[in-house]
C-alpha cells in the first residue's frame, strides 16, 4: 500500500434497522495520520459509523474498506485479525470490570501474541506512562474516576500500537480541564505512534482542539468535510447552526 | 382464540439462535487452536470450575441429603404395613442415580449459576464490555463462553455423583433409625440393585442437563437489551427457560430410555 493510499475508504454507504435509516449514502476517505472528527447531533449515527469500520455491525448497501480490504464481507478469522491494527477507545471505557488495570491492557497481548511476561508487564508499563496513569497499574476499574478510566480506555485502545484509533466521545461527561488533557493526549498519541485517528463528537471546542479534519453527519449523509478553518467558515446554514449552538435554525425543524 | 404461531416462530428462532451460538463457540475456540494455542484461557476456565463445582457442593449436597431422607422415610412407611421397607435402599438408589439426582442438580445448578451466568454477561453486554472484546479480535464467545460453557458441562456429572451419595447417606440414616436397617445392610442392597444401565443414564442426562443451562444462561446474558432492568429481566428467564428445559429433556430421556431398555 502506497503512503497516499486511504486508510479507510467509505463508498455510499447506507444502513437500516428494520424500517429506521441510520445511514443514506456516506462517502468518506481518509488518508494516513488524519485526525478526522465526526460532528453530528446526538442519534445521528456517528457512534454506527464506528461499528461499521470495526465490522460490528455490516453496511444495508455501500462499502467500507480498511486498508483497501472489503470489511463487509471479511470472513471471522481476517476480520479479528484486522481488528488488533484498530484501537477502539468507547464513550464509557468499557473497560473489563472484573479485571485490573493491568490485566485490561495486557488482555490482547495475551491473547493474541506471544510476548513473555516480562515483555507484556513493559508494554503495560509503557503505555500507562504515556497517558499518565503508571500508578494506577493494579488498580480495579471500579476504583477510578470517569476521567481515569477514559485515559486506561486510551492507554488500552493503543497497546497493539494500531493503525487506527477510533475515539467514541472521548471527552463526553468530563470537566473542562480533563476534557482539554484528552483532547492533548489524543494529539499527542497520534503524533506518537503515527496512528490515524477518527474522532466521534458533539462537543465543539474538543473538535477544533484535535482536529485536522472536520465531517459533519446530518440527516445520514457527510454534509460537510474540511479542515477546522474551513468548517468554521461554513455558509451551510446546518453548520452554522451546530457551530453557534442556536435553537433557531434548520437542525431543530429536521430540514436544511 | 390465542394464535400459538408466533410463539411457535419466537421459540424456533431463540433455539437457532442457541445453537447458533455454540457452533460459533466451538469455530472460535478452533481458530484460536489452530493457531498453537489453548482453545479457552486456562485461569477463566479454572475461576469458572472453581465457582461450578467446589462452590455448588454445600448447596447440592444439603438439599439432595434432605430429598433422600425424606423420600426414604416417606416411601419406608408407606411398605412398613407390607414388610417390604427392605425396598427402600433400591428405591432410593435407582432413582437418584437415574433420576432425581441430574434433574434435581441440573434445577440447582440452574438456579446457582445459570442466573449468575445471565447476569453477569448481561452486565458485560449492556456495559460495552462484550463488545469492546469483539473490537479487540479476541472472539468474545471464546473468551467468555466457552470457559464457563466447558466448566458446567464437565462438572455436572461430578456434582451429580454428589448429589446420588449425599441423598443415599440421609437416607441410609433414617431407615437405621426409623425401620433399623443397618448401613452395611442398605449399602449392600443399594449397590446390587444398580444396573450399569441406571447409571449411563443418568451421566449421560448429567452432561445434556450442563450443556443446557451453560448454553441458555450465556445466550441470555449475551442477547440483553434495556440495561439494568433487561438484565434482571434476562436472569429470570434464564433460570425459568433452564429448568423448564432441563425438566423437558429428562422427560425425553426417560420415554426414550424405557422404549429402548425397558421393555
Amino acid at each position: 500500500m502506497s503512503d497516499d493510499a486511504p486508510i479507510i475508504e467509505l463508498r455510499d454507504v447506507h444502513l437500516a434497522f428494520g424500517e429506521k435509516e441510520i445511514l443514506t449514502g456516506v462517502n468518506l476517505r481518509l488518508a494516513p495520520r488524519e485526525r478526522l472528527v465526526v460532528l453530528g447531533q446526538s442519534g445521528s449515527g456517528k457512534s454506527t459509523l464506528l461499528r461499521l469500520l470495526l465490522g460490528i455491525l455490516k453496511p444495508s448497501a455501500g462499502s467500507v474498506q480498511f486498508q483497501g480490504r472489503e470489511v463487509s464481507q471479511m470472513r471471522r478469522r481476517p476480520l479479528n485479525a484486522m481488528r488488533q491494527k484498530i484501537g477502539m477507545v468507547y464513550q464509557y471505557s468499557a473497560l473489563i470490570s472484573s479485571l485490573s488495570v493491568r490485566d485490561n491492557l495486557a488482555l490482547q497481548l495475551e491473547e493474541l501474541t506471544d510476548k513473555t511476561p516480562a515483555e507484556i508487564d513493559a508494554l503495560v508499563d509503557e503505555k500507562l506512562a504515556l497517558v499518565g496513569m503508571a500508578d494506577a497499574r493494579d488498580k480495579m476499574p471500579a476504583e477510578l474516576s470517569g476521567g481515569m478510566r477514559k485515559r486506561i480506555g486510551l492507554a488500552r485502545g493503543i497497546i497493539m500500537d494500531p493503525a487506527l484509533i477510533l475515539y467514541d466521545e472521548p471527552s463526553a461527561g468530563l470537566d473542562p480541564v480533563i476534557s482539554s488533557v484528552i483532547d492533548q493526549l489524543i494529539i499527542e498519541l497520534s503524533e506518537k505512534i503515527g496512528a490515524t485517528s477518527v474522532i466521534v463528537t458533539h462537543e465543539m471546542e474538543s473538535a477544533f482542539r484535535i482536529a485536522t479534519r472536520i465531517a459533519m453527519l446530518y440527516q445520514g449523509r457527510i454534509i460537510a468535510d474540511g479542515t477546522p478553518e474551513e468548517f468554521k467558515k461554513s455558509a451551510d446554514p446546518v453548520v452554522a447552526q451546530f457551530i453557534s449552538g442556536n435553537i433557531d435554525g434548520p437542525i431543530l425543524e429536521g430540514g436544511r | 382464540m390465542l394464535n400459538p404461531l408466533p410463539y411457535a416462530r419466537a421459540l424456533l428462532q431463540h433455539l437457532s439462535s442457541a445453537v447458533w451460538l455454540l457452533i460459533q463457540t466451538v469455530q472460535e475456540m478452533g481458530d484460536h487452536a489452530r493457531r498453537g494455542r489453548l482453545p479457552f484461557r486456562l485461569t477463566s476456565f479454572f475461576e469458572q470450575t472453581e465457582r461450578v463445582g467446589v462452590g455448588s457442593i454445600p448447596l447440592v449436597a444439603l438439599v439432595s441429603f434432605f430429598i433422600g431422607l425424606t423420600m426414604a422415610l416417606l416411601t419406608g412407611y408407606q411398605l412398613q404395613p407390607y414388610g417390604q421397607e427392605r425396598l427402600v435402599p433400591p428405591l432410593v438408589a435407582i432413582g437418584f442415580s437415574r433420576e432425581l439426582g441430574p434433574l434435581m442438580t441440573g434445577i440447582m445448578l440452574a438456579a446457582r449459576i445459570g442466573a449468575a451466568f445471565t447476569a453477569e454477561l448481561g452486565t458485560m453486554t449492556v456495559a460495552e464490555e462484550v463488545e469492546a472484546i469483539e473490537a479487540m479480535g479476541l472472539g468474545p464467545l471464546r473468551y467468555l463462553v466457552s470457559p464457563r460453557l466447558l466448566a458446567v458441562f464437565l462438572l455436572m456429572p461430578c456434582l451429580v455423583v454428589v448429589s446420588d451419595l449425599t441423598a443415599l447417606g440421609g437416607a441410609a440414616a433414617i431407615s437405621r433409625w426409623a425401620f433399623d436397617i443397618p448401613w452395611r445392610s442398605f449399602g449392600e442392597s443399594a449397590l446390587e440393585s444398580l444396573l450399569i444401565r441406571d447409571i449411563v443414564a443418568g451421566v449421560v442426562k448429567s452432561f445434556l442437563f450442563g450443556l443446557i443451562i451453560g448454553l441458555v444462561a450465556c445466550y441470555k446474558g449475551l442477547t440483553v437489551r434495556g440495561g439494568a432492568a433487561g438484565v434482571g429481566h434476562a436472569t429470570t428467564e434464564s433460570v425459568v427457560v433452564a429448568i423448564t428445559t432441563v425438566i423437558g429433556f429428562d422427560t425425553l430421556c426417560n420415554v426414550v430410555l424405557v422404549a429402548l431398555f425397558d421393555k
